[in-house]
C-alpha cells in the first residue's frame, strides 16, 4: 500500500509535487492563523471587559471559552442580503479581495531559523505591496453598496491607508538600511545574541511610527474612522451580513496579527530568545515570536480601550506632519551615523 | 509545454483580456478596477522574468497607491455617457487617423526586425539566492546616478508644482490650528460671573 502510493507520488511531475507540498504548507500556516483570529476576537472582549470592570462573554463553553465558535456558527447561517441595484459581483468580490492579501502575506513570515514558506529575496517588498493591495476591499465594499454611508466609509479609509501607507514604508526603510537586506529571514538573522542586538534600540522612533501606522492600516481604534460606528453606522461593511461580514472581520484581525508579526520579526529579534541563558533557551523559538506577537497584540487592545476615536483631520495632520518627517530624519541619522565610528549601533 | 510557459500563457490571457476590458467596459469605476487586474497581472509576466523588484514596485506604486487614488477620484466624478458620446461622429475620423498612425508606429519600432528574439542574446540565468534588488540598486547609485538624481528633482519640481497649482487660501475658511486648541485654558472658554441675588420686582 505505502509502495503504491510512493509510486504514484513519484509518478506525477515534479511541479505538481511542489505544489502538493505547499498546499499542505499553506493550511498548516493558515489555520491557526484564522484560529488565532477567532480567539482574538474572544481575547478582545475579555480584555476590554476587564478594563471596563464587566466579565465579558462567559456563557458559551467553560469561562465562555467557546463563544467564537458560537459566533462563527452564527455569522455563517445568517442570510446574505444583497441590497437594491448593488453591483452584485463587485459586492461579493469585496471580502475576499480583504482577506485574500492578509492572508497571503504569511507565506514570507519567518516563524523560526527554518520553518519558512518562501524564502524569497525582496519578501519584505513583497509584504508591503500586499498589505497596500487590502485597500481594495473596503474601497470596492464601500462603492459595491449603493450605500451613502458605506461610501463615506470606504472613502475615509481610502485616504488614511495611503497617507499612513508612506509612513510605513519609510520606517521599513531604516530596517533594511540597518539589516542591509530586504529578506525577513535575514533581518531576524541580524537581531541575533539577544535583547540589545534587537533593532528596538537602535530604530525606536521608527518601531514607534511602524507601529501605529499599522494600527491606522488595520483601521483599528483610535483610528477607526472608516467604521465610526457613531458617525456613519459601521463604514464600509454596514450593508454586509452573515459570511460576507464574517470575512470583513476576518481580515481586520488577520492583519492585526499580521502587524503584530511583522514588527516582532522587525523589531523585536523575531523567534530569538531575549538572553541567551538557561532559563530563556527552554522556550522554543516559534513559543519566543508568538509571546512578542501577543505581547504587540495587546497592545492593539489596550489602545481601543483606552483612547476615544482620532478626529479626522487629526489623523491626516498626525500621517502626513509628524510621522513622515519623523521617519525622514530618522533615516537621515541612520545613513549619516553608518559613516562615522558610530555605525555599529545601527547594525 | 513546460509549466512556466502554461503560467505565461495564463497571465498573458487574462493581461490581454483585461485591458480589452478597460476600453471596452461602460462603467468607468470598473474600467479603474480591470486595469488594476491588467497591471497585477503584468507584475506577475515581470516576476516570471526573474524580475521581482520591478514587478513589486509596480503592484506597491501603481496598484497599491496610483490606482487607489484614481478610483477615488473616479468614484467622485457623476460620469454622463450620453454626454459623452455627443461628439462621436465628428470627432471619429481625425481620432481613427491618430489610431492608425500609433499602431504603424509601434509595428515599425517594435517589429521582429529590431525586437526578435534573435536580436537579443538569452539572459544568463542566476543563482536563487542573486539579489535582483542589490544589483539594480548598485546601478542606479554607480553607473547612472545622475539620470536617477535628475529625475527626482523633476519629480520634487512636479509635486511642489502641483501643490501650488491645487492650493488657495481662502481667508473666511475656518482653519483649526491643533497646537492652540491643545493649549486652551478653562479660563478662556468659560466665564464664571458671580452677582448677588435680586429680590423679585
Amino acid at each position: 500500500m505505502i509502495d503504491f502510493a510512493w509510486s504514484v507520488w513519484n509518478g506525477i511531475p515534479a511541479w505538481s509535487q511542489v505544489t502538493l507540498v505547499n498546499l499542505v504548507l499553506i493550511i498548516i500556516i493558515v489555520l491557526p492563523v484564522v484560529l488565532g483570529v477567532a480567539y482574538l476576537t474572544f481575547a478582545e472582549r475579555k480584555i476590554i471587559g476587564y478594563m471596563q470592570v464587566r466579565i465579558g462573554p462567559n456563557r458559551v463553553g467553560p469561562r465562555g471559552l467557546l463563544q467564537p465558535i458560537a459566533d462563527v456558527v452564527k455569522l455563517m447561517l445568517k442570510e446574505v442580503i444583497i441590497p437594491t441595484n448593488a453591483n452584485k459581483y463587485l459586492f461579493v468580490t469585496a471580502p475576499v479581495l480583504a482577506l485574500a492579501p492578509a492572508l497571503v502575506a504569511w507565506a514570507v513570515i519567518p516563524f523560526t531559523d527554518r520553518w519558512v514558506l518562501a524564502n524569497i529575496d525582496a519578501s519584505l517588498l513583497f509584504v508591503l505591496a500586499l498589505t497596500s493591495l487590502g485597500v481594495y476591499g473596503v474601497i470596492i465594499a464601500g462603492w459595491a453598496s449603493n450605500s451613502k454611508y458605506a461610501f463615506l466609509g470606504s472613502l475615509r479609509s481610502a485616504a488614511q491607508i495611503v497617507a499612513y501607507e508612506i509612513a510605513m514604508g519609510f520606517a521599513l526603510v531604516g530596517v533594511l538600511m540597518s539589516a542591509q537586506s530586504l529578506n525577513l529571514h535575514e533581518i531576524a538573522l541580524q537581531q541575533a545574541g539577544g535583547l540589545h542586538q534587537w533593532y528596538l534600540w537602535p530604530l525606536f522612533p521608527l518601531f514607534v511610527v511602524y507601529f501605529i501606522a499599522g494600527v491606522a492600516e488595520t483601521n483599528r481604534a483610535p483610528f477607526d474612522v472608516a467604521e465610526g460606528e457613531t458617525e456613519i453606522v459601521a463604514g464600509f461593511h454596514v450593508e454586509y451580513s452573515g459570511i460576507t461580514f464574517a470575512l470583513f472581520f476576518l481580515a481586520e484581525y488577520a492583519n492585526m496579527i499580521l502587524i503584530s508579526a511583522l514588527a516582532s520579526v522587525m523589531f523585536l529579534g523575531g523567534w530569538w530568545a531575549p538572553l541567551n541563558v538557561v532559563p530563556f533557551t527552554w522556550v522554543p523559538p516559534l513559543g519566543w515570536l508568538l509571546f512578542k506577537m501577543c505581547g504587540l497584540l495587546f497592545l492593539f487592545l489596550w489602545f481601543r480601550a483606552t483612547f476615544p476615536r482620532y478626529r479626522y483631520d487629526q489623523i491626516m495632520r498626525l500621517g502626513w506632519k509628524v510621522f513622515i518627517p519623523v521617519t525622514l530624519v530618522w533615516i537621515a541619522v541612520v545613513g549619516a551615523a553608518m559613516q562615522t565610528p558610530l555605525g555599529f549601533l545601527f547594525h | 509545454m513546460n509549466f512556466e510557459q502554461l503560467l505565461f500563457y495564463f497571465f498573458s490571457t487574462v493581461l490581454v483580456a483585461a485591458a480589452v476590458m478597460v476600453i471596452t467596459i461602460r462603467n468607468p469605476v470598473k474600467a479603474a478596477l480591470f486595469l488594476v487586474l491588467t497591471f497585477f497581472t503584468a507584475a506577475c509576466l515581470w516576476i516570471l522574468l526573474e524580475a521581482e523588484f520591478l514587478a513589486i514596485a509596480l503592484v506597491l506604486v501603481y496598484v497599491g497607491a496610483v490606482m487607489v487614488l484614481f478610483l477615488f477620484v473616479v468614484m467622485m466624478l457623476d460620469v454622463n455617457l450620453v454626454r459623452l458620446r455627443e461628439g462621436f461622429a465628428e470627432y471619429l475620423p481625425i481620432g481613427g487617423i491618430v489610431a492608425v498612425l500609433l499602431v504603424l508606429e509601434m509595428a515599425i519600432i517594435l517589429g521582429p526586425q529590431r525586437f526578435g528574439l534573435g536580436n537579443f542574446p538569452e539572459p544568463a540565468g542566476h543563482a536563487a539566492d542573486y539579489s535582483n534588488t542589490r544589483e539594480l540598486g548598485r546601478v542606479l547609485y554607480t553607473a547612472y546616478v545622475y539620470p536617477f538624481e535628475i529625475a527626482a528633482v523633476i519629480l520634487l519640481v512636479a509635486i511642489i508644482a502641483a501643490i501650488a497649482l491645487a492650493l488657495r487660501r481662502r481667508k473666511d475658511s475656518k482653519y483649526q490650528d491643533p497646537r492652540k486648541q491643545i493649549r486652551v485654558e478653562p479660563a478662556e472658554r468659560l466665564r464664571i460671573v458671580k452677582m448677588p441675588t435680586e429680590k423679585r420686582g
